[in-house]
């Protein structure tokens, strides 16, 4: 491609294309009707691709093929749901489709044209809702980071083009200055998306001034918070937008050659990148003079090998290098010394991905949503006992309860919901009475939690907080690289803490001890994980201190979620009918009783285990 | 798994899959990772032997070859079963059940995290997180990721691979 112009004659043609896709757009279709299929991790482990193959056979076996497209799409985001299926012109929202359904969908819908309305999504108040922008889940967000997730065939760049794909690359290499980028970015008020929240223009501007005749630009796609998939979804579902970002950011700073760093648990992410970028060279996307102009970038994938800590910028640079991934002291800052020693530029993957529309749309528009301090949207990972878990993007400045209530559906089962982890393990855990809070990089250290990489995951009444806390640290623990002393043997000494405390060995001044060696830890380690691994502890004494005093000095865990601590069960005589449902069920036969006589259990024998309240089916028993 | 060489772990063919490896990848220090994971593809783990060799193909000390393969959990230094069983323990698969489903598959297989059954059929392993929790609590065995398990669930999908 050696032109903006014939970047505009390929998006046009492409854009005829798709333009089924989008509402009363009068045109006459090229085909009669695009079956979008997500084929995002989440809805292939629940059998999507069985569904792409079904439909494909269906049409063939029908001589459809012509007329009606199938694309397999990245995340949609209703991963609780899935697999799901939008039928375009119409846009009906179909979930939880399995190979039988399809035949139905062909016949009914895009033959007869008639909705199929048994398996239309079902809202709370079990009404059925066949459009998809109609839907609670996606009505209140606003997509910038996901706006090609589940709109487009990932591994088609056409498909990008037609969606305005690699314009804002050619208006940037055409007519501005690299500076003209960076003073866009900075106008934008983009802060990395990664945790930290550290401005993006002013980073790339350390870059560009950084003296180097070599210069290298680096995503870091190595997403390992437990209860975070938001820059899979993206990898998976949006890959040219992450490499079009980054090539504007290797023009903005000076760089020829870049390095995206991804997980290797993460294979359908990876195949897709490399696809991604095999295409973007052949269109002269990426490679030699980019656009007929002077401009090169060469772009390489490199795998991680299994190591939290290599989401460390510095570490991630040694483990590109082929060393261990140990984390350096900065300064020296990559943007002045990074990979090889040379200066460096590292964005997340949501970042980077928000880079063209801010260029194509203008930064002023970027700066409208948002707050005064965090502009732009946020993606989530949606996650626990929450009804709709999955991906959503909202404006920041959303309130926690607006996107754990009206987007996510509220609790699972009916249950009290007790608190919000967010940000993984170098995140807080946010109790109910901060529910109103605005969700932005400040408000949230406010209360002891942070964005970080934007993993929330929903706790409901019967979550033991202590253990939450230990669960943390346990990850910590176990990924700190060991090079600094406070994370390698504070973070130890705090899980044994908090291990003796789970099991019921908890001794008085334990919270005072553990929030010493908190603030230590946080004090003086050497990198991220260790300056934030104390958080999850921290926020859960602030908020449930109770908890933990309950442990410690009445040995007793109140949600009867730590098996050593587990109240005993017993049974209401006067409830039990004697159905003997209960004594099949235990694991350890400690109840005995005559067949429709009450029965008891044995409080010397139950491990309260549970499994007998659970069965009960007149819920005669219960938690002493 | 048995050894097509013999025994004989150093002569030619036992190397040979390692060899077309180096053939893909320039001897520099940057490519010791990707070296080292296309090995351990062809190996299924990373014998001492090919380690050794590694080391003095690359001109990298075996030390470092080693400090890198310790560091990184995507790197096994004995056999490892046909079948690798990841279950998650993430955040979302903790709270939904992720240690009944781990505790199904420990009694159904016998071995612990990280062990491997005596038939070579299976490993299994506790993971942070597969990045699937939308589908709580979640498995992968090989590439193939089961989501919503449920202990019974978890002995269907364990059928299927047995």
């Amino acid at each position: 491609m050696k032109s903006l112009e014939e970047l505009k004659e390929i998006r046009d043609k492409y854009r005829d294309e798709i333009q089924i896709r989008k509402k009363d757009s009068g045109k006459e279709h090229i085909h009669k009707a695009h079956v979008m299929v997500c084929t995002g991790t989440g809805c292939v482990s629940s059998g999507a691709r069985d569904v792409v193959d079904e439909f494909n056979e269906e049409l063939g076996s029908r001589n459809l093929k012509d007329e009606v497209k199938v694309v397999g799409t990245g995340c949609h985001g209703l991963c609780e749901r899935g697999p799901l299926v939008i039928v375009y012109p119409e846009g009906t929202f179909y979930s939880e489709i399995t190979r039988d359904d399809v035949a139905e969908i062909v016949e009914e819908h895009i033959i007869d044209g008639e909705i199929v309305e048994r398996l239309l999504y079902e809202d709370k108040s079990g009404k059925k809702i066949a459009g998809y922008s109609d839907i609670d889940f996606y009505k209140q967000q606003k997509r910038i980071a996901l706006k090609n997730c589940g709109k487009i065939d990932p591994e088609s760049i056409e498909e990008y083009f037609a969606e305005g794909g690699y314009e804002a690359l050619g208006k940037v290499i055409n007519e501005l200055s690299p500076g003209e980028v960076i003073e866009m970015v900075k106008d934008s008020g983009l802060r990395g998306r990664g945790g930290g929240g550290f401005p993006t223009g002013l980073k790339w501007s350390f870059a560009a001034e950084a003296p180097g005749d070599k210069k290298y630009v680096i995503c870091n796609a190595d997403e390992g918070d437990p209860g975070a998939f938001m820059d899979r979804s993206v990898l998976e579902g949006d890959p040219h937008g992450i490499i079009e970002g980054m090539v504007i950011s290797a023009y903005a700073i000076g760089a020829d050659e870049g390095y995206i760093y991804v997980r290797a648990e993460y294979p359908l992410a990876v195949k897709r990148l490399k696809k991604a970028i095999k295409d973007a060279e052949e269109y002269g996307i990426l490679g030699d003079n980019i656009y007929g102009s002077d401009f090169s970038f060469k772009l390489h994938v490199k795998e991680g090998a299994g190591a939290f800590v290599c989401g460390e910028e510095t570490a991630l640079m040694e483990s590109i290098e082929g060393n261990r991934g140990m984390p350096t002291p900065r300064p020296p800052y990559p943007a002045t010394k990074g990979l090889w020693g040379k200066p460096t530029n590292i964005n997340n993957v949501e970042t980077l991905v928000n880079v063209p529309y801010i260029i194509l749309e203008g930064p002023e528009k970027f700066a409208e949503v948002g707050t005064e301090g965090s502009k732009g949207t946020k993606v989530f990972a949606l996650t626990g006992k929450v009804n709709n878990t999955g991906l959503v993007e909202i404006a920041m400045g959303t309130t926690l309860r607006e996107i754990i209530f009206d987007i996510g559906g509220g609790v699972q089962g009916g249950k009290e919901f007790k608190a919000v982890q967010t940000g993984g393990p170098s995140g807080g855990c946010v109790p109910k009475e901060h529910l109103d809070l605005s969700i932005d990089y400040e408000s949230l250290l406010d209360v002891g939690a942070m964005m970080g990489s934007g993993g929330m995951v929903v706790m409901d009444e019967d979550t033991c907080m202590v253990d939450v806390a230990r669960f943390f640290l346990d990850f910590t623990q176990s990924e700190s690289c060991g090079k600094c002393t406070p994370c390698r043997i504070g973070t130890k000494r705090m899980l044994q803490i908090l291990e003796r405390i789970t099991q019921g060995d908890g001794q008085e001044g334990d919270i005072d001890l553990l929030l010493e060696l908190g603030d230590r830890i946080k004090e003086t380690s050497l990198c991220g994980l260790g300056q934030t691994a104390p958080n999850p502890v921290l926020s859960t004494i602030k908020f449930f201190r109770d908890e933990y005093e309950a442990h410690i000095n009445d040995n007793v865990c109140p949600t009867g979620s730590c098996d050593d601590l587990a109240l005993p069960y017993w049974i209401d005589k006067d409830i039990c009918i004697g159905c003997t449902a209960c004594v099949n069920e235990c694991p350890v036969d400690a109840i005995s009783g005559e067949r429709k006589e009450p029965h008891v259990i044995d409080e010397d024998v139950c491990i309260s285990c549970g499994a007998c309240a659970e069965i009960c089916p007149v819920d005669a028993i219960f938690q002493k | 798994m048995t050894c097509a060489c013999n025994g004989e772990k150093t002569d030619e063919k036992f190397f040979e899959p390692l060899y077309k490896v180096f053939e893909e990848y320039e001897t520099d220090e940057k490519n010791l990772i990707p070296v080292l994971q296309n090995a351990q593809d062809a190996y299924g783990y990373l014998p001492e032997e090919v380690l050794k060799e590694i080391s003095s193909y690359m001109k990298i000390p075996l030390c470092k070859v080693y400090g890198v393969v310790t560091f990184y959990t995507q790197f096994h230094l004995e056999p490892r079963g046909d079948n690798i069983i990841r279950v998650c323990m993430g955040t979302a698969c903790h709270v939904r059940g992720a240690g009944d489903v781990y505790d199904v598959i420990q009694e159904e297989l016998g071995i612990n995290d990280g062990e491997t059954t005596e038939d070579l059929k299976f490993t299994l392993e506790r993971v942070a997180c597969i990045g699937a929790c939308g589908l709580a609590p979640v498995i992968m065995v090989n590439d193939n990721t089961h989501g919503r398990l449920t202990p019974d669930k978890t002995r269907e999908v364990l059928d299927t691979y047995r």
